[in-house]
């Protein structure tokens, strides 16, 4: 009923509209056309010479309200270039937008018609085609130059020394697998996935795999200032691991596998000093669409200090253990299964 | 009753008499209604066919998009009215995160295909082309109406999909595999994907059905003297998003049928590895991206598609409004041909992020902000038009200059999301919300309105009221800017698109209150668009009469018909062409314009 009450209400609003559209159409034949034509015509063009400066002045506030809800500095050296380079990118375009957008509100109130002038016919000029060609030309040129350095530098090979850490997504949460002692990751293989005792389908007739260290609540611990490498995977559908402090992206997509790798920079807990918030996580958020629970779809990246991540690391004990008791003296020192390595982080 | 009387929809019939004399140029007979207004070969009556379709989906499509952002803004709210509509997708007045992401997939497919592709070139190409090149009608009146069948048909399966019980397809209007793909992955992906690929596959149809009737009604049916130099920057535009549609549409489909082989025969086209409902599926070495490669290799020209005939409608407003030509006449017709080729080549910029060799990256990157030159090319040369003119600000003229200022706005944030080392952040956010809607979306539909308030008395006879279309304009563009400026800042953040709730979320919960904001702002406009809509059926019956042939004091052909036109469009023979199509300039009479029909003078140089 009441959507009935409001349409009915909308269509109501309409015809009152209209009827004083309506009648402003007749009073512009009472009055003769011509006269109500141009001061119309003049109405509109301070209205839209108006539209200029309440727009920077609402970009002026958008830029105050935003300016503390933004993420807090790069977390990693690339991350630092990827800032300089938006704020150059800004620069360049800002001052586009702002010429052209003058212009444009500028010319419509400077050339509205006039009985008193007529329009200058001025049909081309090549001279004027050809700088606007080539300036833009030059400055993509520039922009590209710093994108592809900036590009080269985030997508090279990752250095030798660098961590390597697995992240594979499933609906809806992060699986991460840490190569354990041996320093290498074993093999897997999908056919060998069982949600109650393998959940990567770890292959146990590899030796590599009898140390590495699952972690379903989807902490990613690493180290600051020591160079990590992901290789990012998925069960089933394609997700992203985003992780927007680090200024980066990439997918994870079933059938291949992809990486990611950089340098942190500044741990958890000097951003929480930085940014004045207790808590403060760096999060992990899928950015590619991948089904009900994309928008739960978390992870967090723990940055912490060699000292910190060795404690972590002691306490943490081999999957291949946790899944199979009698061997557990194979991996881990029999530490405890911790309990939230086992509960997955799903919300809702 | 002549056929004038007929096909006017309770319009002006003053000049009826006098053209059933002249009607020696073809047949005329009395037509039955169905062949009048429903199965209809008129190029005219397609085009008001493609435009009421096209709004009655828009509006689909635009109150799709209030619900969830009224979801997105007040997540904590309910909103029984949304149940009242939406029924158990909405139990209770907040939507189910399924039903959201469904909508937005609705709402991203019905936009971009069946408003801003059939509704805008649709209309306007069928509209337009005869119209302004001198011709009949189009080459094939039988494929022509053809095209605006299957995409009604498409129309009526993708809106049967909506009331299944599973759900219309909610993988996104880009339907990645294997989500779109696996039944297990999603509700949406069941019934509802199905009827989306078949509707999908059907609109293919009507494209290039439409597109190949443009191309080849633009190449061969030009009236006398009417050469491509002389056609209006309408046209151009036309023809190219007829021949971006047939180039990349058929690669599209090809994308289509491998994914319905995937889904209902056991290949492995897309899919590799997979384990999804307790269960390892049996597919090894398809490849999820080469889906990607097929759809952007539409899926980029469709921007393209989208954004062309707005840049020919602005192009035509601007000259006509400000009594000026053109500036740059070739400069516009090269830089649309450049932006035609490059369409081709940047698709992979939006796969920057799916771990494809950074060198082919940084080739597609260099492609992309090549499209950053004609664009500029473009921005400037309108500048100019309106430069020394004598604007008068008419409603079109006024969705003219919107356009262009949305479109620099929107193209200037394509630089950031074209170069990757700036797109590895970017990807995925709301800045590419924010980057999309504005430069093809609100843009594209600017430069849609202002074809529709320019051309409007041409299709029916009457203008639309003036006082409604000013208050429809400034709602909407102040509005537009409103909603999507703010989401630039989101995306700056990191804040990811398509998410149904992000209060979970320490980065981004604090965004809460500028959702909330926006999600005001387009209700807002939501209601201003439905404004035009009243204002266009109203004026359809009861707006103001159309008492001249030429009420813009324009100088292309589809001013010279009558006021009416019959099928066949002009009564006589169709006029002779003599001059380009923007001389804005004195006529030594008074005037401040020549129509292209009137010869040169002795000693006047041609353009």
């Amino acid at each position: 009923m009441s959507v009935f009450i409001i349409i009915t209400l909308i269509v109501l609003v309409f015809i009152i509209i209209y009827q004083i559209g309506k009648a402003s159409e007749y009073a512009v034949v009472l009055r003769g056309e011509e006269k109500v034509k141009s001061q119309a015509n003049a109405v509109i063009a301070i209205l839209l010479l108006l539209l200029f400066p309440l727009g920077v002045w609402g970009i002026w506030e958008c830029n105050e309200i935003f300016k503390d809800r933004m993420l807090p500095v790069a977390a990693c050296k690339t991350g630092e270039n990827y800032d300089s380079m938006f704020m150059m990118t800004t620069a360049v375009t800002g001052v586009v937008f702002f010429l052209t957008q003058f212009l444009l509100f500028w010319f419509c109130y400077k050339y509205q018609a006039s009985n008193k002038r007529s329009a200058f016919f001025f049909a081309h000029s090549n001279k004027l085609e050809l700088i606007w060609t080539t300036i833009p030309a030059i400055a993509m040129a520039i922009l590209v130059a710093i994108g592809l350095r900036n590009w080269y530098d985030v997508t090279s090979v990752a250095p030798a020394e660098a961590t390597v850490v697995e992240v594979v997504g499933k609906q809806f949460n992060w699986i991460v697998r840490y190569p354990g002692k041996d320093n290498e990751l074993g093999k897997r293989d999908f056919r060998k996935i069982d949600d109650a005792n393998n959940v990567l389908g770890l292959d146990w007739t590899d030796p590599h795999n009898s140390d590495d260290i699952v972690s379903q609540n989807g902490e990613l611990h690493v180290v600051v200032g020591k160079p990590v490498k992901l290789l990012i995977g998925s069960r089933d559908v394609i997700h992203d691991v985003g992780l927007p402090h680090f200024r980066m992206k990439m997918d994870a997509v079933p059938g291949i596998t992809t990486t990611l790798w950089f340098i942190p920079s500044i741990t958890t807990d000097s951003m929480k000093q930085i940014t004045k918030n207790p808590d403060f996580v760096y999060e992990i958020a899928c950015d590619q669409l991948c089904g009900k629970g994309h928008y739960s779809m978390r992870g967090t990246v723990i940055v912490e200090t060699q000292a910190q991540h060795d404690k972590w690391l002691a306490s943490q004990q081999s999957y291949y253990s946790q899944n199979n008791p009698s061997a557990a003296p194979a991996a881990g020192e029999n530490a405890k299964p911790k309990t939230d390595s086992v509960k997955a982080v799903t919300m809702k | 009753m002549n056929n004038q009387e007929i096909i006017t929809e309770g319009a002006s019939i003053a000049h009826g008499h006098e053209g059933a004399a002249e009607h020696h140029a073809h047949e005329h007979h009395e037509q039955h209604f169905i062949w009048k207004y429903i199965f209809s070969q008129d190029h005219k009556m397609i085009s008001k066919q493609f435009l009421v379709t096209g709004i009655v989906w828009a509006i689909i499509g635009a109150l799709m998009s209030v619900f969830f952002r009224l979801q997105l803004g007040f997540p904590d709210s309910t909103f029984p009215i949304m149940e009242k509509v939406l029924g158990e997708w909405a139990k209770g007045g907040k939507l189910s995160p399924e039903f959201y992401y469904a909508l937005v997939t609705m709402h991203g497919t019905i936009l971009v295909f069946f408003v801003l592709t059939a509704g805008l070139s649709g209309t306007f190409a069928n509209l337009l082309i005869p119209l302004q090149i001198g011709a009949r009608d189009m080459a094939s009146p039988f494929m022509n109406m053809l095209s605006y069948w299957f995409f009604f048909v498409a129309g009526v399966i993708m809106f049967v999909s909506l009331f299944i019980q599973t759900g219309p397809a909610s993988g996104g209007w880009t339907t990645y595999p294997p989500l779109s793909a696996l039944k297990e992955a999603s509700l949406g992906s069941g019934v509802g994907m199905d009827l989306w690929l078949l509707s999908m596959a059907t609109f293919v149809v009507s494209s290039l059905l439409g597109g190949l009737n443009y191309i080849s009604t633009v190449l061969n049916m030009r009236t006398k003297g009417m050469t491509m130099t002389r056609m209006p920057l309408t046209i151009w535009a036309l023809f190219f998003t007829a021949v971006l549609g047939v180039l990349s549409f058929p690669v599209l489909f090809s994308g289509f049928v491998l994914l319905i082989f995937d889904r209902n025969f056991g290949t492995s086209f897309y899919l590799s590895e997979i384990f999804i409902g307790g269960k390892a599926l049996p597919h090894i070495g398809g490849s999820a991206i080469l889906y990607q490669h097929l759809f952007w290799f539409l899926g980029h020209p469709e921007v393209y598609i989208i954004m062309l005939p707005g840049m020919g409608m602005a192009s035509e407003v601007l000259s006509t409004h400000s009594r000026k030509p053109i500036f740059g006449y070739f400069a516009m017709i090269i830089s649309l041909i450049g932006i035609t080729v490059l369409a081709f080549v940047v698709w992979a910029h939006h796969m920057f992020v799916t771990g494809m060799s950074p060198f082919l990256g940084s080739i597609f990157v260099l492609l992309t902000l090549l499209i950053a030159v004609p664009s500029a090319v473009k921005v400037f040369n309108w500048l100019t038009t309106i430069w020394r003119g004598n604007i008068r600000f008419t409603t079109p003229m006024l969705y003219a200059l919107g356009f262009v200022s949305l479109f620099i706005s929107g193209g200037l944030t394509g630089i950031f999301l074209g170069n990757s080392a700036l797109d590895i952040h970017l990807h995925d956010t709301y800045f590419v919300v924010a980057h999309f809607h504005i430069v093809m979306g609100v843009s594209a539909f600017f430069g849609m309105f202002a074809g529709i308030y320019h051309w409007f008395p041409k299709m029916f006879g009457r203008f639309m009221n003036n006082t409604l279309g000013y208050i429809h304009f400034f709602i909407t563009f102040i509005g537009a800017y409103l909603i999507f400026w703010p989401m630039h800042y989101e995306g700056i953040a990191g804040m990811p698109r398509r998410y149904y709730d992000y209060s979970a979320w320490e980065s981004f919960k604090h965004f809460q209150g500028v959702n909330a904001f926006i999600s005001i702002v387009a209700t807002v406009v939501f209601a201003a668009q439905l404004l035009f809509v009243f204002n266009f059926f109203m004026s359809m019956y009861r707006g103001r009469r159309v008492t001249t042939k030429n009420p813009w004091d324009s100088t292309t052909l589809e001013w010279t018909t009558p006021i009416d036109p019959g099928h066949g469009n002009w009564e006589g023979d169709i006029p002779e062409v003599y001059r380009w199509p923007y001389d804005y300039k004195d006529d030594g009479n008074g005037g401040d314009f020549i129509p292209q029909t009137v010869p040169l003078k002795p000693g006047e140089e041609a353009h």
